[in-house]
């Protein structure tokens, strides 16, 4: 399967509403065959509607989702035998081992018994769980859960498979396996990966391109190092330096050197905001002046950056939008939570 | 054209069918399974068959003791209480709710809090074929439990007394384990609904408990007090005009309960003497001749009950089913 630019998903006007709120608005989206796409924001932007809407599990209120060119809400058996589907926190029948958990599978698939025990025992051995094969659901971990509803969402041999927070509570050796895993799958197998979740770096690690949501609308959309670019083109360059000795008098100096706009002073550090790259001046100063540059950081490359500033944006437009759950995640958002139903 | 796309039409739709079908099989299967190799079948089982026998055992000494001559001998062995032990029938018609609950009180919702649902819900089968399996499997659990632990009774009845059973009272035994499987099964779909309405399976248990006792001990009270109220008998005259129609009233708000429902129809199907079910004036009884009723006769006389409890029962199981078919399916 080579990578052609044929879309797969594709979502016109998708609209959900749940009374007053909106959790996803009017969505335009296009992902091709065989690209890994990262559906980022934080808890309550409408990421699981989203993926809902395109099982065909939830009616979107207006617009519609196609998969395959099919309508995932007229046609939702035939949407749900090529789009495999990983919910967060994934659960098994806890008195089930992990391969009767996988028949089960298989048999709601309609598969033929040989080829059930066939596709087990391969899949377990792919995300190395054949020893854990015969032990009950209840027993596992959440790493080996999470791997086991790979293999369970594999059964079925999808074209597109969704995830939603895949890499949420998994050990750092588990989420190597796991964003190795997704590569394989995206790159050997040629299937089309839709990842929701709101941790930044695993996504940057594996995704082609990312859409940023908030509140329910799409605010970005596009490759992580265009977004960057855009982000960094709006809000000037930043750079994070740390020096021995850091003191106040060094924090005056640098002030005074012509293309800074701003310095401070974070803890240890100094964060310089300049209109261009202020890199090369700034090292001759502190060079000439008898100062040991300890850290370097250019800012505004990375997701975590893009992320952020997409959100203060979004948050100022939306600061009056309730969000859907608040959990109270890694992003303070939501806080403007009103209660408004109708 | 045309014709090619009536052709793709046609096998879309058998692809649809078979879909329903396959999803169908396996999640009864599965359900069936797990049923029986659960701890809490063995349980019910358990205390079923220790109930049965225990109330088997007080009949016998009931009737060994008796001195009159009894007809239908075979059937008082399930309808005949010991000193201090209740009849079969009254402790099936008691405990039989308490089966129907074990089996369904959290079939939807533990489905929801394992996060299992949700992956199910992403399998390509339709959402009824769900609920329809599960209710399905714990229908068959109750026709085997039942039909089982009806058999066992009449093996051991059969095999202390030496009393060979006449075909009238095989039937009457056998229309009498149908109404205990309709009416345990109305439990079963009852306690559905409940684990599709309630997050928690402990609340959805509670709730049914709630009304099994209600409608086995309060119906009957909150029946008598209406109808004081609607009818009152409480001086000479209001007796004279009111006491047919107040009894009436009882007796109609009282089959409102499942429990009071299928208490009336198996005593009547399993005692040939019952004549009437609702109220008989004197008048009415001037010139009959006492005797037993037909087998097609008591029929006929429970025959709404029957209808009764069915109704009650597809009530139960639609009000799950639209229930679980417009819930949205999320994690937590």
């Amino acid at each position: 399967m080579g990578q052609t630019e044929q879309t797969i998903i594709e979502t016109v006007g998708l609209t959900k509403r749940y009374g007053a709120k909106i959790a996803v608005n009017k969505l335009n989206l296009r992902i091709n065959q065989g690209e890994v796409f990262g559906l980022l924001g934080p808890n309550g932007a409408g990421k699981t509607t989203t993926i809902l809407m395109l099982l065909g599990l939830t009616e979107p209120t207006s617009g519609k989702a196609l998969i395959n060119g099919m309508d995932c809400t007229r046609n939702p058996i035939s949407i749900k035998r090529v789009v495999g589907y990983l919910p967060d926190n994934v659960g098994f029948y806890p008195d089930m081992t992990g391969r009767q958990n996988l028949r089960f599978t298989g048999r709601l698939n309609g598969l033929d018994e040989k080829e059930i025990e066939e596709r087990i025992e391969r899949l377990l051995d792919r995300v190395g769980m054949t020893e854990a094969g015969d032990q009950k659901t209840g027993t596992y971990s959440k790493g080996m859960k999470q791997r086991l509803g790979i293999a369970d969402v594999l059964m079925k041999d999808p074209q597109i498979i969704i995830m939603d927070e895949p890499t949420l509570g998994i050990d750092p050796e588990g989420m190597r396996v796991l964003l190795k895993l997704m590569r394989e799958l995206a790159q050997e197998d040629g299937r089309t990966l839709l990842i929701s979740s709101h941790q930044l770096y695993q996504i940057q690690q594996v995704c082609d391109r990312v859409g940023i949501f908030v509140n329910g609308d799409l605010i970005a959309c596009g490759k992580i190092e265009d977004l960057g670019k855009q982000v960094q083109k709006e809000n000037h360059y930043t750079l994070e330096i740390q020096t021995s000795p850091c003191d106040d008098r060094l924090l005056a100096q640098i002030a005074k050197l012509p293309k800074i706009e701003k310095v401070e002073k974070e803890g240890e550090r100094f964060s310089i905001q300049s209109l261009t790259d202020a890199r090369k001046e700034l090292t001759e100063f502190l060079g000439t002046n008898g100062y040991t540059i300890l850290h370097m950081h250019q800012r505004g490359g990375d997701l975590d950056e893009i992320y952020r500033l997409y959100f203060e944006k979004a948050g100022q437009s939306d600061e009056d939008k309730s969000s859907e759950k608040n959990r109270g995640g890694r992003f303070g958002f939501g806080k403007g939570k009103k209660k408004r139903r109708g | 054209m045309r014709k090619t796309g009536e052709g793709v039409s046609v096998s879309e739709k058998e692809r649809k069918r078979d879909a329903a079908e396959t999803g169908l099989r396996a999640l009864y299967r599965k359900e069936l399974a797990d049923h029986l190799s659960s701890k809490r079948f063995i349980i019910i089982l358990v205390l079923i068959y220790a109930t049965s026998f225990a109330s088997l055992y007080g009949a016998l000494t009931a009737v060994s003791e008796s001195t009159e001559t009894i007809d239908y001998l075979f059937l008082t062995l399930f309808t005949t209480s010991g000193s201090s032990i209740p009849s079969f029938m009254s402790f099936i018609a008691l405990l039989g709710p308490f089966v129907g609950l074990t089996l369904g009180f959290d079939a939807i919702n533990s489905e929801r809090s394992n996060g299992t649902l949700n992956r199910l819900v992403a399998q390509p089968i339709h959402r009824d074929s769900i609920i329809i399996g599960k209710f399905l499997a714990g229908t068959t659990i109750i026709a085997i439990m039942v039909f089982t632990m009806g058999i066992f009774m009449g093996t051991i009845g059969v095999l202390s007394t030496g009393l060979l059973p006449q075909t009238e009272e095989v039937l009457r035994i056998f229309v009498y384990l149908i109404y205990t499987c309709v009416y345990i099964a109305f439990w079963l779909g009852l306690s559905i609904l409940f684990s599709v309405v309630c997050r928690h399976s402990a609340t959805s248990a509670l709730a049914v408990i709630a009304l099994w006792i209600f409608f086995a001990i309060f119906m009957s009270l909150v029946a008598s007090i209406i109808a004081n109220a609607v009818y009152p008998i409480d001086d000479q005259f209001g007796a004279l005009f009111n006491s047919y129609n107040n009894y009436t009233l009882e007796l109609n708000l009282n089959r409102i309960s499942p429990y009071y429902l299928y208490s009336e129809a198996v005593s009547t199907i399993m005692n040939p003497s019952v004549r009437a079910v609702n109220v008989v004036t004197v008048s009415q009884l001037d010139g009959a001749i006492s005797g037993y009723l037909t087998f097609g006769q008591s029929l006929l006389l429970v025959w709404p009950h029957l209808v009764g409890l069915i109704a009650l029962l597809f009530a139960a199981f639609i009000c799950s089913y639209i229930g679980f078919m417009r819930q949205e399916i999320r994690s937590n």
